[in-house]
């Protein structure tokens, strides 16, 4: 419909535009820098994903309940699938940063309880302690660990459980 | 809503009609945002193929790789990756002002749902493939983009095991995680390539390639930038500290700063509802939709101009049930947007058939081209000044309210693409010195083509074309947006005193074949 005339001006319209383009890309690709925690700060992260006890033990079934099922099911043994929730507590230098509870997953429950969850600490010397139940048959907490950590500025420290390591570890 | 949307609009047009002088309408970067959009994914492609069959891509030599090209290579491997980088940028960019525009322009709702709605996903896409790239590159960056990532997804209750344990430790990703997120960083472009595709599947000569001015302005742009600035990496991602301070992609990864500034939640719920927002758009109370075109088949030779024509692809040729060997084109009620473009496009829309009643091949019910030709004769008749003009207008471009006067007959037509050239000559010839066309800017078509064929056909470059009896000093064509009515004013007036100045070479073009039908 119009024809293109390119004339001095419009070169230079061109120019000023296309630079404009490119410096709000470039400006925005960097800039402005991001912080996301401040310098003097530390991150402790709790997490874990652990298979709790079984909420009931395993029993023997009488020749009576064996009789009533059908003859391809009749396994001795009937055991509970649903696993306990994971209560769980953290404090650092005596206050409390987290207490709560892991429901295990799945719709029969039966499945690991995990937990994922961040603070920010000022770095620096603390004393650490988590508690974690994991049997719903015990009143008490079944795995305790405290600890003095020391993190420097931005470094991060995991709590994660491990069975085959003994329950409770820091990872620094 | 509809304020607002004519607010947005006004100002988009008076930026498209700035632009349009530094760089002409065809190159106009504005009027071409979808057609940029593509081209930059391109750009992102091919520069990605390049990257992906070089790089070193395990997770402890990515890094090194990288950086290698960056530094060693900076005139191919290091040009290549920045304009990768700043191409993403400017994909996102365009990508919105498209949805802006597309939405002042009112091209969301009617039968125009349909590339509104398609469109709602690829932002999603273009979102997951451009931080999915980020990662790729393993550094700090990458480590706060993936954990951040990770830590919103975890929000969901989809998967048992948080995401974000995957980035627990020093030495927790390994290279199979990596070929992993390589495999998004391919495959989710490719599910927003096939997304574009469907985007625009209901419209006809899609504007998917910029033209080559626009292309090489916007590739040399590209390269300048990353010239000046080419893309360097962070330090390598470290799993053991929170990197400090990152230099952010603000255009591509502000939703993690607005993630931990608010909650993962409130972010789900921000994306939710925006997402939805667009999405419901469509369904939102809008203008009542008008009539549709229909066929006449006793009318149809089965010429396929209004077929060639539809900006909407809403005509099929089907063969004619009376005539073996013709077609007889089909208006698909759902894909027709009421413009009328078709009824210009067809032979048998002149005005010279002698019939009092004009019925034509195809035509809207709404202002057929026989109501067109009765104003046109109510309104010649009613004009007692001299020169005589008549100004053709479109009912979205500049308003014609103002221009009627003793000598001027004002008609506005549901798209200047409606007119049928016949019609010009038809005026000329019962008894109008002049004629005025005017409609939407180029570029700037409510219907896409309309002033696009208006123009062509008046040049005789498209059937159907004006006959070259007609005097060019006694046609003008103004194009004129919504905003420029006072222009069109202005050029009224200058056509007025140009035909006045034609004085006794202005014979008139003779009587019209057909009848006058008189008109109470």
């Amino acid at each position: 419909m119009t024809k293109s005339s390119v004339t001095p001006l419009s070169l230079i319209g061109q120019v000023v535009f296309y630079g404009l383009f490119a410096l709000i890309i470039g400006y925005f690709s960097t800039q402005p820098s991001y912080r996301h925690m401040a310098p003097d700060r530390a991150l402790i992260k709790l997490s874990f994903s652990h298979q709790a006890q079984l909420v009931a033990d395993c029993r023997k079934r009488t020749p009576e309940e064996l009789a009533k099922l059908p003859p391809n099911m009749r396994a001795p043994m009937e055991c509970a699938r649903e696993r306990s929730p994971v209560k769980v507590q953290l404090s650092l230098d005596g206050t409390p940063l987290y207490d709560g509870v892991a429901q295990p997953s799945g719709l029969s429950r039966d499945g690991a309880s995990t937990l994922y969850r961040r603070f920010e600490i000022p770095a620096g010397e603390h004393k650490l302690a988590v508690k974690m139940n994991d049997n719903v048959r015990l009143a008490d907490f079944n795995y305790v660990k405290e600890e003095k950590v020391t993190l420097k500025p931005a470094q991060i420290l995991v709590v994660d459980f491990s069975a085959e390591r003994g329950g409770i570890i820091f990872v620094q | 809503m509809t304020s607002l949307r004519q607010i947005g609009l006004v100002l988009f047009q008076r930026i498209e009609a700035a632009f349009d002088a530094i760089f002409s309408a065809a190159h106009n970067p504005w009027r071409h945002l979808g057609a940029l959009g593509f081209y930059f994914f391109w750009l992102i492609a091919a520069t990605g193929l390049y990257l992906y069959a070089v790089l070193d891509t395990s997770v402890e030599h990515i890094g090194a790789s990288i950086n290698y090209y960056s530094r060693e290579q900076w005139y191919l491997g290091g040009l290549l990756r920045s304009i990768h980088r700043y191409a993403s940028d400017a994909f996102v960019v365009v990508m919105f002002l498209h949805l802006a525009r597309e939405f002042f322009y009112g091209r969301y709702f009617g039968v125009r749902w349909y590339a509104w709605i398609t469109g709602v996903p690829l932002i999603w896409l273009a979102y997951a493939s451009g931080i999915g790239g980020y990662w790729l590159v393993w550094d700090q960056l990458a480590q706060f983009s993936i954990i951040a990532s990770a830590e919103w997804l975890d929000w969901l209750p989809i998967v048992t095991d948080p995401m974000a344990r995957n980035f627990l430790t020093p030495g927790a990703v390994n290279d199979r995680f990596f070929s992993l997120l390589m495999f998004l960083h391919i495959g989710i472009p490719l599910m927003l390539m096939l997304m574009l595709w469907v985007h625009i599947q209901r419209i006809s000569r899609a504007d998917v390639f910029p033209t080559r001015t626009l292309g090489l302005g916007a590739l040399a742009m590209l390269v300048v930038l990353s010239l000046l600035q080419p893309v360097v990496s962070h330090a390598p991602a470290d799993l053991a500290i929170v990197p400090a301070a990152v230099d952010l992609d603000w255009l591509l990864l502000f939703v993690h700063p607005l993630m931990y500034a608010t909650s993962p939640a409130a972010l789900w719920g921000l994306a939710g509802a925006f997402t939805l927002l667009l999405a419901v758009m469509p369904l939102l109370p809008h203008k009542k939709t008008q009539a549709v075109a229909v066929v006449t088949p006793e009318y149809c030779n089965g010429c396929r101009r209004c077929f060639e024509d539809c900006p909407y692809s809403a005509i099929t040729m089907l063969p004619h049930p009376d005539k073996p060997g013709h077609s007889l084109a089909q208006v698909d009620a759902a894909l027709c947007v009421s413009c009328g473009i078709c009824a210009g496009a067809c032979p048998s829309s002149t005005p010279f058939r002698s019939a009092d009643e004009l019925v034509t091949g195809i035509d809207m019910p709404q202002q057929s081209i026989g109501a067109v030709r009765q104003a046109l004769e109510v309104g010649l008749n009613a004009l007692t000044g001299a020169p005589k003009i008549v100004v053709f207008g479109c009912d979205c471009a500049a308003a014609l309210k103002g221009l009627q006067a003793a000598d001027t007959a004002a008609i506005s037509l549901l798209c200047i693409g409606l007119l049928p050239p016949s019609l010009v000559e038809y005026t000329l010839r019962s008894g109008a010195d002049g004629v005025l066309i005017t409609g939407c800017r180029e570029g700037s078509c409510a219907y896409r083509s309309g002033n696009t064929w208006t123009a062509q056909r008046l040049a005789g470059e498209r059937e159907p074309h004006l006959r070259t009896n007609v005097p060019p000093a006694r046609l003008r064509v103004v194009w004129a947006d919504a905003h420029d009515t006072a222009p069109l004013h202005s050029a009224l007036a200058t056509f007025r005193q140009d035909l006045q100045n034609l004085g006794t070479e202005m014979k008139p073009l003779h009587v019209p074949v057909r009848r006058m039908t008189h008109h109470d």
